[in-house]
């Protein structure tokens, strides 16, 4: 789980976020390939960018920090965990606190893409969506 | 011969609290300072700019590297200080958790705003 959350914040932030903020060259109509201008041009979609990806940007950095430190802190104490009745409860609340910032990220990550898909670059096509 | 086996909690834990609260509080502090980054760099073009460390991912490059390293840095310090101390874990939890719960209400948007 601590690689699964470290591999999707990294592979996000350095491998798909640069395509989500790509900025479109001056005079640009056509925003299908320039997600986060094609969500700030409407009224209607700009809220996901403003809210959803403000905030998912952020957020899902939680879950690996987290997972990382009840991943230690099993790894440490073992069966001995059970006479640390104090260190049991932050881990549990940690882990919860882990799984609502993943899942606010993968909500975010999921409803961003059907409203904006990544198309990424000249040969690497993520979705292949018609417009409605 | 048997060795009698307890698996109640014992009142006299074989390791102390010290390991596990340096490393329960680093991570509240790590989240808290993500949460303070994002702010700053949304407020200050300044920061903004000197947080951009790779440029195609912009300023969140800078807010998480700089939010991981001072999140390990104070967890290799705290670990190094408190590992063999038993602490009062309560009170250190509760200042992780406040940490955690003020990161996760700053970062969200609307919230953010207000600074």
């Amino acid at each position: 789980m601590v690689v699964l959350a470290w591999a999707a914040v990294l592979s996000g932030a350095y491998g798909i976020y640069p395509w989500y903020r790509a900025l479109p060259p001056p005079g640009a109509s056509d925003l299908s390939m320039f997600p986060q201008r094609l969500l700030m041009s409407s009224p209607a979609t700009i809220g996901w960018h403003s809210l959803g990806m403000e905030w998912k940007e952020h957020v899902s950095w939680f879950a690996p920090i987290s997972i990382t430190m009840v991943a230690f802190v099993f790894i440490r104490y073992g069966h001995d965990l059970r006479n640390h009745r104090q260190l049991r409860a932050a881990v549990l609340v940690f882990s919860v606190a882990s799984l609502v910032a993943a899942g606010i990220a993968g909500f975010f990550g999921a409803e961003i893409d059907n409203h904006a898909p990544v198309q990424g670059g000249n040969t690497i096509q993520l979705s292949r969506g018609k417009a409605k | 011969m048997t060795t009698p086996y307890n698996t109640a909690p014992s009142d006299n834990p074989s390791l102390t609290n010290g390991s596990g609260a340096a490393a329960i509080f680093s991570a509240g502090v790590g989240c808290f300072v993500l949460a303070v980054l994002a702010i700053l760099t949304d407020k200050s073009a300044l920061i903004q700019r000197s947080l951009v460390f790779y440029k195609p991912t912009g300023p969140l490059s800078g807010v998480t590297t700089v939010a991981i390293l001072v999140w390990l840095v104070t967890w290799a310090i705290l670990e190094w200080s408190w590992r063999k101390k038993t602490l009062p874990a309560g009170r250190i939890n509760a200042i992780a958790l406040a940490l955690l719960v003020l990161s996760l209400i700053v970062t969200f948007p609307p919230v953010g705003d207000l600074f």
